[in-house]
């Protein structure tokens, strides 16, 4: 499997606030990885790191085997990067037909347009002329995800899909995910829910207090290996 | 009855005048929210640069005014992104203290190479040219004024909510920083807001200059009149901008009709009854 995304010694700070301590990270082509992890452990940091929303102090990004060390954040889209951010952090002022083409905004060809995201998400096809903070919370959520695939994106990065969402509805976007990721489309999902995690990824990683503490195949890993890892000490 | 609606028709023709100075204001602080405190020395600058054009240079007014909007487009998008983008953040500060201070720079440039007198554009005689229609006078250029406020509303409701720069506009304006995911630069997209807030600051400039003779020092007059009309309408609505300037224009000319000396004054207390009355505007709604 050749290899997508790839982070050697990545290094941020929020101000003199070192938040990722050397961050070694692969993403294969057409794979899915998850990062898991406390609040705090990095997660967001690193996907703001590679979205270039936070520019990294040290280490290097390498995309397609070309850095993308220093780029402009408004830039990376268009190499085939996308984000749902956390939180969904939709336009308020627009509609949700009108948050999706902004997605397509850098005019990426593929397969994704506004038709196969209504295919794939029903629901906004009949909301698509609402605001789009007047859906509810899984709504929202799958306009913002539509958002990021309306780029056509070859990674795509997801923050906690199910963020403030209640569990039936975190089942039923994550049943999406098959779909999307089904044409070889690679993906980093960020994820609370250990178990989910493990679930939708070929690959997990963990994060505690800026550093990768554990790394493996998600099928693989032992519950005990995780506890340690996730909070730093013996269960 | 027919001086109620000398009055009326009156304002409002005035009205435009003031809904046009407004629009431009409105736009930038609709998109990236910045309070522009030199936009009245903006409109008094590109009066000066039309004289210049006819004046110095002596092209044919349409020519001058073609080349005009040309000119402030490029000037508002150096402007925003040389200057303004440096200042632009959530402290509203340092924008407003620099727009402060690009007022005082172009009053006192435009003082030392034009002079303190007041100047005009000549448009041969059609600025006193009128049609009386049921016994009220109806000036050629204020009806001008109407049409080209009422085209540039349509247009700026038309760019905002139906085009993809319109759209990246206002989501610029809803989140900067996720505006980026999609590709968007909120620099070069606040710059085009600055051109085109630029380009309605320059119809205004010249249908302004053909009306009435203009001194290097009256932007911060203009400014207040922008700046009435901005809030009777509402922050963020271009028809919102226009009924503002409608309303002040209403006011002042009934102010004008009491006493010569009450028109600005009457203006400013309709202006003051709307803030106490109706804070949000007569019309607010985010374009």
């Amino acid at each position: 499997m050749s290899i997508l995304l790839e982070t050697r010694g990545l290094t941020a700070f929020y101000g003199d606030f070192q938040a990722l301590f050397g961050i070694d990270v692969t993403v294969g082509a057409g794979e899915v990885i998850a990062l898991i992890g406390s609040n705090g452990a990095g997660k967001s940091t690193f996907l703001k790191s590679i979205a270039g929303l936070l520019r990294a102090r040290a280490g290097h990004i390498l995309y397609r085997g070309e850095p993308l060390d220093g780029i402009a954040p408004e830039n990376v889209v268009g190499k085939g990067i996308a984000l749902v951010p956390e939180g969904r952090r939709l336009f308020a002022s627009l509609t949700v037909e009108e948050n999706l083409l902004l997605g397509a905004y850098c005019g990426r060809p593929g397969r994704w347009n506004l038709q196969s995201i209504y295919a794939l998400f029903p629901a906004l096809r009949e909301r698509r002329h609402y605001a789009a903070t007047a859906l509810s919370g899984g709504q929202q959520q799958m306009v913002a995800i539509g958002r990021a695939l309306m780029s056509n994106p070859d990674l795509l990065m997801c923050d906690e899909l199910s963020l403030g969402l209640a569990p039936v509805i975190v089942r039923e976007i994550y049943a999406a995910l098959p779909a999307i990721v089904g044409e070889g489309m690679s993906a980093i999902v960020v994820e609370q829910d250990v178990q989910l995690a493990r679930r939708v990824s070929s690959r997990v990683y963990c994060f505690q207090e800026g550093r990768v503490s554990l790394s493996g195949v998600s099928a693989d890993v032992s519950d005990e290996a995780i506890t340690q890892a996730y909070f730093g000490a013996p269960a | 009855m027919n001086t109620l609606l000398n009055i009326v028709v009156q304002g409002v023709l005035l009205g435009a005048l003031y809904g046009l100075f407004a629009m431009g204001q409105s736009l930038v602080f609709g998109v990236m929210r910045l309070t522009n405190t030199a936009h009245g020395d903006f409109i008094v600058l590109l009066v000066f640069v039309l004289f210049a054009l006819t004046g110095f240079v002596h092209l044919p007014l349409a020519v001058a005014i073609a080349l005009l909007l040309v000119i402030a487009f490029g000037a508002g998008y150096a402007v925003q992104y040389t200057i303004l983008n440096r200042v632009s953040s959530r402290d509203p500060l340092p924008s407003l203290i620099v727009t402060f201070g690009l007022s005082i720079v172009i009053q006192n440039v435009l003082q030392q190479v034009f002079s303190a007198d007041p100047r005009s554009i000549a448009t041969g005689s059609f600025e006193s040219k009128s049609i009386a229609l049921a016994g009220i006078t109806l000036g050629y250029l204020p009806l001008v004024t109407l049409a080209a406020t009422v085209a540039l509303a349509f247009a700026m409701q038309w760019l905002f909510g139906r085009t993809p720069l319109g759209r990246a506009f206002r989501a610029t304006s809803d989140d900067r920083e996720i505006v980026q995911l999609m590709g968007v630069s909120y620099r070069r997209t606040y710059a085009l807001a600055m051109g085109v807030a630029f380009v309605l600051i320059a119809v205004a400039a010249a249908l302004y200059s053909m009306r009435t003779a203009v001194s290097p020092t009256d932007g911060p007059a203009l400014l207040l009149y922008a700046f009435e009309a901005v809030i009777i309408g509402g922050m963020g609505s271009f028809w919102g901008t226009f009924v503002g300037g409608m309303a002040l224009g209403i006011a002042q000319q009934a102010g004008f009709y009491f006493d010569p000396g009450w028109g600005i004054w009457l203006g400013h207390v309709v202006f003051l009854g709307v803030l106490v009355a109706r804070p949000q505007g007569l019309l607010p709604k985010t374009a």
